[in-house]
């Protein structure tokens, strides 16, 4: 039984079985009084302690998060659960305003910045008792693909401990314990990417601007789901890109996924680019005739970039859903090629406007000079920024100057109706779900990583999903197998635009061909936190 | 089935298998002058601060650029994917805020209700240039 869902009616400790995954804690179990909210809160906050080495969470809420558990307790004991996600411990991307919590956006511009106010998305997940474990590393500002870039250091990937990849290595020397060859998370959600698939946490918010939550889902083993532009509401995400941010969702399963989406889409008037359209919670159903779907295959996306594995595994795909009896084709997105250059035109365009408010008046860092209005703004935003966000800026203020105005901004803009036209025409076609790869290929050691700068690794690793933000459209990231070295690879379904429960039920039983493995951590876990130089076990105190 | 689609698409020749990113264009070095870095500098309110940052601007304009190879004649710019839909716009009524207190605890620099400024009208770098640059 693959993935851990919290919609399963089941709950057990089974020490017994040989795959070891660690206690699957559910709702139903909450109800049923098998397992306490405060039990399973302290349980996973214990994990985080022993996972601290991944770098996953900027700030743990541990005391926040036992209160919420022990309000969570009262309500189950007078049979007043909130719904499936009271008690259940999330985590939430550091680029989410948390009232009263630090949210740095792993920046210096941010360090010690405590919003007033939660997010919508936030408040939404609060108010149906979720547990807030913490917030999560990201890249600076959420501008990568590696989640290698942010001012509290890189996120490191799970899956480099798991003992799935480790038995595929060649084994080290005795008495050598370097780390150095460990593996990036991707990016730029790679934070709650870590948590989720550490089991620190159920589920964990990312936001989704070209494939930020997509690719480190991918990498990680998870699901991960961009809904529709519009469906989720951006108030209180710190923003990006205005026109292609979306919250995304880090799940183990599709269920989840979709139990969380139902809970956080809906129209918000603090964000008046959320549709008006009334909307039902997504339920999923259990099984699907998948003979009645025309799955569509673009073209465009192969390429010889592509790692043989990942394109072994997409076409395996193509051949299930043929055999089951979908109509499976062959469709065209004609611009795709240009898509990752018009998508760098408008983010960097977007990204300067929006990085304009940061000038230390009212918030964030401040620098010491004071002599005039602009060399003040200049010094802080030297000291607050990193040369990524540095150089997006610089690049957005070149396509928008007035005689570049036209031939970059105005011009990108018009190829971005051409790409989402493409959609377009191959939805209308008949086509109900669009089968693609997420990753060029496997993850790679953060050592492999950095030998590009993070442009352009942006551009390679945003490849296959960027797109979709431009047009809007809801994807998802579905694991799908373990390569040759033992590290997750997941494929992307692309659906039509607001049509996220259909796409949601394609993954759903796609997941459940294709079992994907549990990763295997414990021992690896107990091994590496009694030898990590900086470990340090705080006890856990209970609150009364 | 699909195996020999996607076998084949590899198989065929080099000219015939689209890259995913569009070929260079003709070749337009873009030219990062002096000048353009302190104008830059100006707008954005960021500085360069090496060789490096301005050689990462080239290259990325020299990306865009290839833009131009997308015949764009006849198409309205896209500016939201929702373009089609009337955006909400609330009731012109106050439901909230009375909220200065909180607001000002955020700014390391405040005197009673005011955020503090240091003297504006002075531009970037060049402290005893007379007139100030013309604003945007």
């Amino acid at each position: 039984m693959p993935g851990v869902s919290l919609l399963n009616l089941e709950f057990k400790v089974n020490k017994n079985d040989d795959r070891s995954y660690s206690k699957d804690l559910v709702s139903a179990g909450l109800k049923q009084g098998q397992i306490t909210p405060t039990e399973l809160c302290q349980k996973c906050l214990s994990l985080i302690k022993k996972t601290k080495f991944l770098n996953a969470y900027i700030t743990v809420t541990e005391e926040v998060a036992l209160k919420q558990a022990e309000e969570s307790e009262k309500r189950y004991a007078k049979g007043q659960s909130l719904g499936d996600l009271d008690g259940i411990p999330v985590a939430v991307k550091d680029n989410f305003s948390t009232s009263g919590i630090e949210t740095t956006c792993a920046s210096n511009m941010l360090k010690g910045y405590i919003p007033p106010y939660n997010a919508t998305v936030i408040q939404k997940l609060l108010d149906q008792g979720a547990l807030l474990m913490g917030k999560t590393n990201l890249d600076e500002f959420a501008m990568g693909s590696g989640s290698t870039d942010g001012v509290f250091g890189p996120v490191k990937n799970p899956w480099s401990y798991s003992k799935q990849y480790r038995e595929k290595r060649k084994p080290k020397p005795h008495g050598e314990n370097d780390d150095s060859d460990w593996l990036v998370t991707g990016g730029s959600s790679g934070g709650s990417a870590a948590a989720v698939s550490a089991f620190t946490c159920f589920a964990a918010l990312g936001s989704d601007t070209g494939g930020s939550t997509r690719n480190p889902a991918a990498h990680c083993g998870l699901v991960g789901l961009k809904p529709s532009y519009g469906l989720v509401s951006r108030h209180g995400l710190i923003p990006l890109v205005n026109s292609m941010d979306v919250p995304g969702i880090l799940t183990r399963c599709v269920d989840d996924a979709a139990m969380v989406l139902g809970i956080l889409a809906g129209h918000d008037p603090k964000d008046s680019t959320t549709i008006q359209d009334p909307v039902k919670p997504f339920l999923l159903p259990s099984w699907t005739d998948v003979s009645k779907l025309c799955i569509g295959i673009p073209k465009e996306y192969l390429v010889p970039e592509l790692s043989s594995e990942v394109q072994s595994l997409w076409t395996k795909a193509a051949d299930l859903f043929e055999s089951e009896g979908a109509k499976v084709i062959e469709v065209s997105l004609p611009h795709t090629s240009y898509s990752i250059v018009c998508y760098h035109v408008l983010c960097t365009s977007e990204v300067a406007s929006n990085m304009a408010r940061f000038d230390g008046l009212e918030y964030g860092h401040r620098c010491d000079i004071n002599v005039s209005t602009e060399a003040m703004y200049a010094a802080t935003r030297r000291e607050g920024f990193n040369d990524v966000v540095r150089g997006r800026i610089l690049s957005g203020n070149f396509f928008l100057l007035k005689k570049n105005y036209e031939n970059y901004f105005i011009k990108a803009q018009k190829v971005r109706r051409l790409i989402a036209n493409d959609f377009v025409n191959v939805f209308n076609s008949g086509v109900d779900v669009l089968l693609t790869p997420t990753t060029l290929s496997e993850t790679v050691p953060y050592l492999e990583f950095i030998k590009e700068d993070n442009r352009t690794r942006s551009a390679q690793d945003d490849i296959f999903t960027q797109a979709v933000n431009m047009a809007g459209l809801p994807a998802v990231s579905v694991p799908v197998a373990l390569s040759n070295q033992g590290l997750p690879i997941g494929l992307q379904f692309i659906g039509r635009v607001f049509c996220d429960q259909q796409l949601l039920t394609v993954a759903k039983w796609f997941e459940k061909q294709v079992q994907f493995p549990i990763i295997q951590l414990q021992e690896l876990m107990d091994d590496y936190s009694a030898i990590s130089a900086n470990e340090k076990l705080a006890s856990v105190s209970l609150k009364q | 089935m699909w195996a020999r689609v996607m076998w084949r698409g590899l198989r065929a020749p080099l000219g015939g298998c689209q890259a995913f990113t569009s070929k260079a264009g003709p070749q337009v070095t873009p030219q990062v002058t002096a000048e353009m870095i302190e104008h830059l500098e100006r707008l954005a309110l960021v500085d360069f601060g090496s060789r490096e940052a301005v050689a990462r601007l080239e290259k990325a304009i020299a990306f865009a650029d290839r833009l131009r190879g997308v015949n764009t004649d006849g198409v309205e710019p896209m500016e939201s994917v929702l373009e089609d839909r009337c955006l909400y716009l609330r009731n012109d009524s106050v439901t909230e805020g009375n909220c200065a207190e909180e607001l000002l605890q955020n700014s390391h620099r405040v005197v009673e209700e005011y955020f503090v400024a240091p003297p504006g009208n002075i531009s970037l770098g060049k402290i005893s240039y007379q007139d100030p640059p013309p604003s945007g």
